[in-house]
Formats: C-alpha cells, sequence, structure tokens
C-alpha cells in the first residue's frame, strides 16, 4: 500500500497552526502538511503520502542509485563491452542522461 | 424582463404559462436563433440532400457545471457533435433539453447557453429545438441538458466500430485525459489546484481533415469520453473481433494531467476525454493520416498508439516500456483516487 | 517528472533484469508485503520478464484488502444515522461488507464523501457545525501519522463534531504471522518503502535474525523493485539474511521520528483481526484515552465483533503464496469482483481479482 509521489517545495505557509507546502508536479500544484518533515526546503523534493510530506528526498542518494549503473555502463563501454562483458551492438546508448534534467 | 444579474430560476420557468414564455424568448430564442430566419419551434423542420442521416443523444449532469477550460453547456454540444463525427458526417442540427433545479441562478443559466452558441457556431451546426423543465430544489442538482444532434452522410466509405481490421494502426487526435482530470482536480476534497483545463473541443475539422486525406482507410472512429482510452478500445476491439495492442510510451499525456494522475494513484487511461478521437485506419495510409491530424490545431499532438491485430479477439493490451505485456480491462466504473 | 521518470528508465531496468539473471542459480519465492508495489509490479510487467526462477508472491499489504468487515459494517453504520457526514480516502469506497459498500450506502442516501487528507475531513467539521464529521482512519503505518495528527488538531480546535473511525494495521507482526506459519514457502521479503520511510527499519533486523531470511527496504519504481529484488536474490544466492535499504533516497534508518512520536502520542497497540488472515497480536492501533472523545466507536456506542467471514474463501493461503485462485472452489462463481468474498477478489489489484479479469476474458472468447 502506501501511494507517495515526490513533489517539488515551492511554498511553505501556516494555515491554522500547521506548517503547510504547495508542492510542484510538473505543473500540478497540490497541497500537502509538512508537519512531519519540518527540515524540508523551498526547491526540495517532498514525498507526500494522502496529503501529509513524509519524507524529503535524499538528493545524493537518488543519483547514487542511477549513478552506479551509468559508471558501470560507462566504464564497460571504453572497453566496448555492456557491463556484462558482451560486445557492444551500437543499438543505442545506455542511459547515461537519466538524471541529468 | 429576467433579471439575469440577480434572478433564479422558479418553479414557474417550466409550467408553460407565462414565465416559460418568457424564458424562451428572452433567453433561448434570442441566443440561439440569433438572426436566423427560422423560429426556434417545438419541431424543426430540416433539408438535406444525402441519403444517409447519423443520429445521436446524450445527456450530461457534470458537476462542477463550470470547471477550467469550459462548462456543461460546451460540453454538451461538443460531446454530441463529436459522437455524430464519429460516422464522418456533418453534423447539420441539435436540439438541446434543460431540466432546471429551482433557485439555479439565471445568470450561470445565460452564461452557459451563451457558451452552447458559441460552441455550435465553432462546429457549424445549428441548436433547432428544445425543452426545458423546471423541478424542485433537491430533485436535480443544478442543470442537466440532453443534446440530440443530427448528421448527413456525404460519403459511401462503411466507417463504423465493426470494421477495424488487424494491422490497421490507431491513433489518438491529441493528449489524454485532459477532461477527466480538470474536473476531478475542480472537486472539493482534493487538495490539488485546480490548473488543468478540460479539453472540450468538437472535432469536424480534423475528422475532416482525416478524410480527405485517408479516405475510406479510415475504417473506425470513437471519441473517448466515459471510461477513457481503455474503455472506448475495448468496445471497439470487441464489435471488430481484433485484438488491439497499444504502447505505453507512444501515448501523449500533458505533464501536469500526468502529475495529477500520479498524486491521485488514477490511471490516465480510465480517464474521460472530451475533445479527442480514436481513429483506426489502415496500415499504408498511417502516415497521411496522422499528418492530416497534425495540421489542424486541435490534432497537433496526434499520435499512433498502437495497432489492431488477429489473435486475441476482443482483448485489449498495453506493451510496458519494458517490453512486458499485460491485458488493458475495460474499467469497472469511475476512477477513484486512492492511497495504496 | 523527477525521481519518478529516471527510476522508469528502461535501459536501466533491462540492466538490472540482466543482473538478476545472472546472480540467481534457483527458484526463489519473494514476497513484496506491500499492495503498492504488487501495483507497480503487475502495471509495468515486471513478473513477465523476470527469470523464472523468481516467483513473486503478492502479500497483504493492502489496507483495502485486510481492513476486517466489521469495520466496514461499522462505518455503514455510522454513515447511515442521521446528522453523519462520513468521509473516506477514495480506495475504501468500493469495499463491500457484509451488506453493502460505502458507495451503495451513499446510493440510498447517506453523506458520504470522498477525501484525499484527514485535514479536509477537519475543514468539513468546520463548514458543518450541526454534523457530525467521521473520518474513515485506515491504513498502515505510512498512513497512521495523517490520522493522528487530524485527532490533535481536532483536540487543538475543540471540534467535538469530529471523530475518527480508527482501523490502522501494522506490518512487522503480519510479516511475523505468515513466516511464523508452518507453511511458509516466502524466503525473502521487499519491505514497504514507505511504511519504512515512516518507521525506519531497525524493527526488521530482529525478524530477518530471527527467521534468518534476507528483508529489502525496497521503492515502488521498475528501477527500485528491480535492485530490491537483486539485493534479496544476492543474500538468499549467499546464504545470508540481512536488512538491506535499496531506497535510500527516500528512507533513513530511523525512520521519521517526528511521526513516529506522534503515532505514539495518538494511538496505542492492539490485537487487530485482518481480513482473510485472521486475528494478529499487536498489529493494530487504537486511539489512547486522551483521545477517546474523537473515538467513533464510542461517539456512536458500536461493537466490532469480528464477522465471520465466508468458510469456502481461501483468500488467506492465496495471500501467503499457498494456492492459485483457480484451487478456490467459489472462484468465479459466487465470488467475483461485485460480489467478493474475500480479501483477494475486494481490490482490484489482488490476486483473485486480477486472475477473474483475465479467465474472464478467455472464457467469454469461447463461448462466442
Amino acid at each position: 500500500m502506501c501511494l507517495a509521489i515526490p513533489g517539488k517545495l515551492i511554498e511553505i505557509y501556516q494555515e491554522r497552526g500547521l506548517t503547510m507546502g504547495r508542492l510542484d508536479y510538473a505543473g500540478t500544484i497540490n497541497r500537502a502538511c509538512l508537519e512531519y518533515v519540518p527540515e524540508a526546503k523551498i526547491g526540495q523534493y517532498v514525498l507526500v503520502h494522502a496529503g501529509f510530506g513524509i519524507s524529503v528526498i535524499d538528493e545524493d542518494e537518488a543519483q547514487k542509485t542511477l549513478a552506479i549503473w551509468d559508471e558501470l555502463v560507462a566504464q564497460a563501454a571504453e572497453e566496448g563491452t555492456d557491463i556484462f562483458g558482451r560486445p557492444l551492438n551500437g543499438a543505442g546508448g545506455p542511459a547515461g542522461d537519466g538524471e541529468s534534467k | 424582463m429576467i433579471d439575469f444579474d440577480s434572478a433564479s430560476v422558479q418553479l414557474g420557468h417550466g409550467s408553460g404559462g407565462r414565465l416559460s414564455h418568457q424564458l424562451i424568448s428572452e433567453l433561448f430564442i434570442r441566443v440561439f436563433s440569433d438572426g436566423h430566419p427560422d423560429p426556434l419551434d417545438d419541431a424543426a423542420r430540416l433539408t438535406t440532400r444525402a441519403n444517409r442521416l447519423v443520429f445521436s443523444t446524450d445527456s450530461f449532469v457534470v458537476d462542477p457545471v463550470f470547471f477550467p477550460g469550459g462548462n456543461i453547456g460546451d460540453l454538451a454540444i461538443n460531446g454530441t457533435v463529436n459522437d455524430l463525427l464519429t460516422s464522418g458526417g456533418t453534423p447539420l442540427a441539435i436540439s438541446a433539453a434543460f431540466i432546471l433545479e429551482e433557485g439555479f441562478p439565471f445568470r450561470d443559466l445565460k452564461t452557459i447557453v451563451e457558451t452552447m452558441k458559441k460552441a455550435a457556431d465553432v462546429a457549424s451546426v445549428r441548436i433547432v429545438t428544445g425543452d426545458t423543465k423546471v423541478v424542485e430544489r433537491g430533485k436535480a442538482d443544478k442543470i442537466f441538458i440532453t443534446t440530440t444532434g443530427v448528421a448527413e452522410v456525404d460519403h459511401d466509405y462503411a466507417i463504423d466500430c465493426s470494421q477495424i481490421r488487424p494491422g490497421d494502426a490507431i491513433i489518438v487526435t491529441g493528449t489524454v485525459a485532459d477532461h477527466g482530470m480538470a474536473i476531478l482536480a475542480s472537486r472539493e476534497g482534493l487538495s490539488l489546484e485546480a490548473t488543468i483545463a478540460s479539453d472540450t473541443a468538437s472535432l469536424g475539422r480534423v475528422v475532416h481533415r482525416l478524410l480527405a486525406a485517408a479516405g475510406d482507410s479510415v475504417h473506425a472512429m470513437r471519441d473517448p469520453t466515459r471510461g477513457g482510452v481503455a474503455a472506448a478500445l475495448n468496445e471497439l476491439a470487441e464489435s471488430s473481433s481484433v485484438g488491439i495492442e497499444l504502447i505505453e510510451a507512444a501515448i501523449p499525456i500533458r505533464p501536469p494531467v500526468a502529475g495529477a494522475c500520479e498524486i491521485l494513484g488514477i490511471d490516465p487511461l480510465l480517464v474521460a476525454n472530451e475533445g479527442k478521437m480514436l481513429v483506426a485506419v489502415a496500415p499504408d495510409v498511417t502516415e497521411a493520416a496522422l499528418a492530416a491530424i497534425k495540421a489542424d490545431p486541435l490534432g497537433s499532438e496526434a499520435a499512433v498508439i498502437g495497432h489492431a491485430h488477429a489473435s486475441h479477439p476482443g482483448r485489449l493490451t498495453i506493451r510496458t516500456p519494458l517490453g512486458a505485456g499485460r491485458i488493458l480491462d475495460m474499467p469497472l466504473s469511475d476512477p477513484l483516487p486512492r492511497i495504496c | 517528472m523527477r525521481y519518478l521518470d529516471d527510476f522508469r528508465d528502461p535501459e536501466i531496468s533491462r540492466q538490472l533484469i540482466e543482473a538478476i539473471r545472472q546472480t540467481v542459480t534457483r527458484p526463489w519465492v519473494i514476497m513484496e508485503i506491500c499492495g503498492g508495489q504488487t501495483h507497480s509490479i503487475v502495471r509495468n510487467g515486471l513478473d513477465q520478464i523476470l527469470p523464472s526462477e523468481i516467483e513473486l508472491v503478492h502479500g497483504p499489504g493492502c489496507p483495502v484488502c485486510v481492513t476486517p468487515l466489521a469495520y466496514i459494517d461499522a462505518a455503514i453504520d455510522i454513515a447511515t444515522r442521521p446528522g453523519v457526514l462520513f468521509t473516506s480516502y477514495g480506495d475504501m469506497l468500493r469495499v463491500p461488507g457484509s451488506r453493502g459498500s460505502l458507495l451503495t450506502a451513499r446510493s440510498e442516501g447517506a453523506d458520504i464523501r470522498m477525501v484525499y487528507s484527514p485535514l479536509e475531513a477537519l475543514e468539513l467539521a468546520r463548514e458543518n457545525p450541526d454534523k457530525a464529521v467521521v473520518f474513515f482512519s485506515v491504513g498502515f503505518e505510512t498512513t497512521a501519522p495523517n490520522g493522528a495528527m487530524a485527532a490533535i488538531q481536532a483536540e487543538r480546535e475543540q471540534l467535538d463534531n469530529f471523530s475518527l473511525l480508527v482501523s490502522h494495521v501494522l506490518v512487522p507482526p503480519a510479516i511475523k504471522a505468515l513466516l511464523g506459519a508452518p507453511s511458509n514457502r516466502v524466503q525473502g521479503y521487499l519491505l514497504a518503502g514507505h511504511v519504512c520511510a515512516i518507521t525506519g527499519w531497525s524493527d526488521y533486523r530482529r525478524i530477518a535474525d530471527d527467521f534468518g531470511i534476507p528483508m529489502v527496504v525496497t521503492g515502488f519504481e521498475p528501477v527500485d523493485l528491480l535492485r530490491g529484488i537483486l539485493s534479496c536474490v544476492s543474500q538468499l544466492e549467499k546464504g545470508e539474511a540481512h536488512v538491506t535499504n535499496e531506497y535510500a533516497r527516500a528512507v533513513r534508518e530511523q525512520g521519521n521520528l517526528i511521526a513516529r512520536t506522534t503515532v505514539q502520542q495518538v494511538f496505542e497497540v492492539v490485537d487487530r483481526h485482518w481480513r482473510g488472515i485472521g486475528m494478529i497480536a499487536n498489529s493494530g492501533l487504537r486511539l489512547r484515552r486522551p483521545y477517546h472523545r474523537f473515538d467513533a466507536l464510542r461517539q456512536f456506542d458500536i461493537d466490532v465483533t469480528p464477522v465471520t467471514e465466508s468458510g469456502v474463501c481461501i483468500s488467506g493461503e492465496i495471500l501467503q503464496g499457498l494456492k492459485k485462485p483457480f484451487q478456490c472452489l467459489a472462484f468465479g462463481a459466487q465470488c467475483t469482483p461485485q460480489t467478493p468474498l474475500g480479501a483477494t477478489m475486494v481490490s482490484s489489484e489482488g490476486a483473485c481479482a486480477a486472475y477473474y479479469a483475465y479467465s474472464q476474458r478467455l472464457n467469454d472468447r469461447k463461448l462466442s
């Protein structure tokens, strides 16, 4: 269970004694309660579940998750193989730019 | 004179008496007839040289009545016009029947009626007859509109939901899920800010450009309203006894609509559209058909999203970006936001 | 969208699948506990493209499925009383109790509204002082903090016309119950990433040690799920049994301390009945004494004695991966998505509902 989607925090405000935030999801704006993520700063991505921020996305960890693969792929590509040592067939580069946006 | 700024609809405005007459003459005739020589009558007389007519009806009960991108008025015209267009015909005339809740503000009614007239003008169709009933407060929700339309068919192509053949390309004329998500986002109880606009539009120009380019290679058309693309294509697959496979990555969706779907856990393929057409065309005209649709501003984001095949007749499947296939079933009912 | 599209990358996913293929040497049974992960696995078709050695068993981590019949009946009972405005997450509206669902109750005149957050239920309570506004607070550890915050805020604002029908459940006791069953087949677990975002994962160390089973904190996108599976399979192949975190961008070891503290302040742990599984000790939450005035069961004087579930239904065994839906006598006959007998037919992601949709289409074709 537990659908939680990361949105970019664009505004923090107070409402009835609660810290609230407005989050941007590719142009759709959603409001969420930030009481559980007081460390969240404007511009950071916050995981929101049923109207409550539950976690601030750790950018370094996210980069790491994707970068491990990028590095492996790049290393292997220098040797003319994929990460499993098989020769590259030249059909399109692997997802090296997955995190650059 | 009706005070359109502050008065509201009373039961008497549907009674057939003086108040009814006042409403009809000061609003409906004034707006819909708009200088046309034929007055609005109980029965409209139409002339046509076509020997085939298509006929369609639809009721509109949308809540909220006003939403980003439109209101129940243009929805009621565009919905019936698009239904008529699925035959490839040219819409001729529309009737409009209103059920009004006592107390509905005249200001809103006037806005809706004027919007209907504008939508009819854009679609080059006349609103030729109608009816109005008023029910007690609570017996209806603000306003319900039923529109019925007639179109003449001036070609001999066999275009209907049973004509799809294996190999046909499936094209959608633009982005999916805009209308349903606009409505959902503008309802109370969901923390979304209403930034998504409905796609409500009539598609006459798009359809006629398509027919000009692809002629009888157009095999079927369907506007994916309630139930979304998934329901419409399940019906088409069933009626034509073909399998249809969609390519998930090819389906166009506007980023804010995708965002709203993610937040609420809703599959955009199950969400209503009100200004889109699904088209099945023979494979050899795919490019020409797509180019013709894209030449129109309302079709600029059209895409080939799948194809029909002979195996598994009646089944709609979708190829995921990872290359797996799964069945996309007919939705049980409207999608509900979920937390899990 | 950032942090979603990146983790849906087909190329990285393919590489991960290849890595899993190279790692696996024999069959393994892995359970993803969370219904959200099941949804993502089915939606993306991961189950079809994984090496055949890996059997994914869909766990009971779906509040829609496991909320006991008695609570759904209680919800309908409360919602249909005069002067009540009942609010619920969208998920719960269609779930059938003994006599219909909240949606059917609404069609019969009850004032039932869907909300996305309990804060919206509070807003309805403020706007409707003459109504008793009730919020159906369901869900796992991820959702419990939301109900807790609603109770605290109602207390702060003295919103006496607000109450909560609480049926929260906890994951670790359920995993222990599943692992402790003599018939258990599951050899590794993907832990629910968003539950762990709140709870952290230290509680699971003990379980992993006690049962000698690897447990991997896992996210929801294809890349996340495949990393979780790869980590689990690697441990299984090496004979290791640790708790590892493959969802580090969202989950910290201690979880969300503020949320955990708030939940503890408002709720206490109780035994709870799970639909399809039965009573599990210390697996649920209820309001603590200072918040009893916001307890809908007390306000409406309702007794939730467990309701007997269908005797033929085998959803418990299906949830444990012991049986397939076709092995149930009621499947497709008494039990369909419109008239579900058990948990796995209730939710559209449930194993029985999924099998039903598939087989139904096959039968239709045979008949025509």
